[in-house]
């Protein structure tokens, strides 16, 4: 919209050449300048400016609609008004029918938690049929760290849909559907993503999936300003991708520890917080989500998954829908199963903090090695998990 | 030089210098026909010039007596007049109306950030279904523009609190109006998602030409009464190399939703994000987009975890003093925060 050429807008003749003789082709460039510089650089008056900004923004603004219209498309056009079910029943209830279409769904947890499980679940979901539950559409699964596992995803197939997955040339099918890219490098990533919003509409997709997505970007800068630049682009790339076609996108994300003991406060409570006495420091060791606070506002919907002594949690941690809501869980052979549909309501910021207590000792390191080697599989092959 | 201050292009002022006219007073009093072969200009360009300044010329002559009312201003005591009949929208929460001073002021913009999850977009959603409340419910009975710059905005939960408001007032006129059964509510929740509209808006251009729009946009449609854009800094976070543009930018963009507030009697509430700064020595949080940029709005409000409670906070106001309340989002919306503590504390 905004590379709207400035002569093709239906301005009057003469001032739309004096935007052109000062080399202000686009709305874009007209609009990254106020009035008072474009009224140095055009050399006409106020009025003018004004009059032609005036007509400029019209064209160049999207268009207005209801909240209402917005609802009966949804409901019209989409399935389940817009959500894809995970059937975990008392998560697709806290999330008003499933995964959202249309926005950022995040799953962050410690690795070997179980969010690779989750994704391969939803790429199932999203290929079977409409009759089934599904989206009966193609999936594309960036898999960065090369975890992705045919053999599990048929497995966890026959397991939670035995009806399906008996018929003959089913598992081809459900499996066909889903299309698994290995982008090497951020930058290769970025070309993918473009050559993905081309086949987007073409090509049926339902549901993008990229696991991880602090993998792609903490392997490649160092830490600050050049990092969360690139990040920010992407991020901005891949929500609007989201929008303009209207699928969930489920994009895993990656822990770190928290620095310090205290968490982050503003100058007021600073301030108040000074007089109060020495609170006892607690020693409850926890893990934030990696990628930075503004990563944290950018998705949508954020499932924070945790082990707290010993049993394993998925949290409803952001969402504008959801109530805070903690349900316990386990992996079994057909996915994910929660062990209790109402969840714990919890109160507070606590719902962020990620625990990583109780998951066997074994276990941690073995899919700690897994990461590691992943990184450097350049050096050591193809890892298979 | 007063020259400058005149809203024409740099090429007439430089003619306008050149040909001996250092003072409006020199313009003012010279006549069209001089003027115009003086800085040779058509006759319509210098009678546009000379308005200009006879228009600025007349502000000054004026500003000794006290009977002229000088063009554009106002009196302290009219303004006080007008600003106890000035309107509010309520947040459905007692304890942050109460700091409010009665709730979201219109003709004022006001900011509100907070850290992700917090429930920016909450109140966002709560302001744009209570600015419809009728004015027999002590509402302003008004319309709503909503701008979404991050994808936030999600149907569903504006359906569940809409649905609650109308459930809300129903209880409220079965309490006050036990006998007169006229007093039905007749609002339908479709009819609150129809009066929100609602604009989708994808990068920081789209948001500028956005704002230009919308003075013509509020002019067809005189029932807004509030303008909630969710948020004003995810656009202008990524992709900005030049900080001082992205500052007279933002700088630009405030001036404009300042006057459409004061213009149209309405109210913009702006959410914003919050990012880390450096001080003395520690990081603490502050709201995003820098420090020129907490010039720009009138109030500002500040959202934050006190313990296991979401307290907002007046961090800048003209007019209020500053303090804190608690509240809570619950499947209804905003609302009174459940704890028995102590309600408002000022600080």
């Amino acid at each position: 919209m905004a590379n709207k050429l400035i002569n093709q807008l239906g301005l009057p003749k003469s001032i739309a050449n004096i935007f052109a003789a000062r080399n202000i082709i686009t709305a874009k460039a007209a609009l990254s300048l106020t009035e008072f510089e474009l009224m140095e650089l055009l050399d006409v008056g106020m009025t003018e400016v004004t009059f032609a900004m005036a007509h400029i923004s019209e064209v160049v603004c999207p268009p207005c609609q209801t909240a209402l219209l917005l609802m009966e498309q949804r409901v019209r056009n989409e399935s389940l008004a817009g959500h894809l079910p995970t059937r975990l029943k008392g998560l697709d209830e806290a999330l008003c029918g499933g995964i959202p279409f249309g926005v950022l769904t995040e799953l962050v947890g410690p690795p070997g938690i179980g969010k690779t499980q989750f994704c391969l679940k939803l790429s199932l979901l999203a290929s079977l049929p409409v009759n089934c539950g599904g989206l009966e559409g193609r999936v594309i699964y960036i898999d960065v760290e090369s975890k992705f596992s045919s053999k599990r995803l048929i497995e966890i197939g026959t397991k939670s849909f035995p009806e399906i997955f008996h018929k003959k040339g089913m598992a081809q099918e459900m499996a066909g559907r889903i299309m698994i890219l290995r982008p090497t490098s951020l930058s290769e990533f970025a070309e993918s993503l473009h050559r993905i919003k081309v086949s987007l509409l073409q090509q049926q997709v339902k549901l993008l999936i990229i696991d991880s997505m602090a993998a792609l970007v903490l392997g490649e800068h160092d830490s600050g300003a050049s990092r969360q630049q690139a990040l920010g682009w992407h991020v901005s790339f891949i929500k609007s991708l989201a929008e303009f076609s209207r699928i969930p996108i489920v994009l895993t994300n990656q822990v770190r520890s928290q620095i310090g003991d205290e968490s982050l406060m503003y100058s007021f409570q600073a301030r108040s917080h000074s007089t109060k006495e020495d609170t006892p420091v607690t020693f409850d060791s926890h893990l934030v989500a990696a990628l930075g606070i503004n990563w944290a506002h950018a998705v949508t919907i954020r499932l924070v998954l945790e082990s707290k002594s010993g049993q394993r949690f998925i949290k409803l941690a952001k969402s504008p829908i959801s109530p805070p809501l903690a349900f316990p869980f386990n992996i079994t052979a057909s996915g994910i199963v929660l062990l209790d549909d109402n969840g714990i309501e919890m109160k507070g910021p606590e719902i962020n903090n990620i625990h990583c207590q109780g998951l066997s000792l074994r276990f941690l390191v073995i899919r700690s090695v897994e990461c590691i080697l992943s990184e450097h599989k350049n050096f050591f092959g193809k890892i298979k998990p | 030089m007063e020259i400058g201050m005149l809203p024409i292009s740099a090429s007439k002022r430089g003619k306008l210098l050149a040909a001996g006219y250092t003072t409006l007073h020199s313009i003012a009093t010279t006549s069209i026909t001089h003027l115009a072969t003086d800085i040779e200009v058509s006759e319509s360009e210098a009678l546009e010039i000379l308005n200009f300044a006879t228009r600025n010329s007349a502000l000054e002559r004026s500003s000794g007596s006290n009977t002229n009312v000088i063009q554009g201003g106002q009196t302290a005591w009219d303004m006080l007049n007008e600003e106890r009949f000035s309107s509010s929208i309520t947040t459905s929460c007692a304890d942050l109306d109460n700091i409010l001073g009665g709730g979201i002021n219109c003709k004022e913009v006001t900011e509100i950030g907070g850290v992700p999850g917090i429930g920016k977009t909450q109140i966002g959603i709560q302001l744009a279904v209570n600015v419809q409340i009728p004015l027999d419910y002590g509402g302003l009975g008004g319309k709503a523009i909503y701008i979404d710059t991050e994808g936030s905005f999600m149907v569903e939960r504006v359906l569940q609190i809409a649905e609650a408001c109308i459930e809300d007032m129903s209880e409220y006129s079965h309490h006050f109006h036990k006998d007169n059964q006229a007093y039905g509510v007749k609002m339908h929740p479709n009819s609150i998602l129809e009066n929100i509209f609602y604009f989708r808006v994808c990068s920081y251009t789209e948001q500028i030409a956005l704002v230009n729009y919308l003075d013509k946009f509020v002019t067809e449609h005189k029932d807004v009464k509030i303008i909630i854009i969710d948020s004003v800094t995810f656009h202008f976070r990524q992709d900005f190399e030049d900080m001082a543009l992205r500052t007279r930018l933002l700088g630009e963009m405030s001036l404009k939703l300042m006057k459409l507030a004061k213009n149209f009697s309405l109210a913009v509430v702006m959410l914003n994000q919050v990012t880390t700064k450096h001080v003395e020595g520690s990081f603490q949080l502050t709201l995003a987009l820098g420090d020129s940029w907490s010039h720009s709005c009138t109030n500002r409000i500040i959202l934050y975890w006190n313990g296991d409670e979401r307290h907002a906070y007046i961090d800048k106001s003209p007019s209020l003093k500053s303090a804190s309340a608690p509240y809570s989002v619950t499947s209804r919306g905003i609302r009174n925060s459940t704890s028995s503590s102590k309600r408002i504390k000022m600080v």
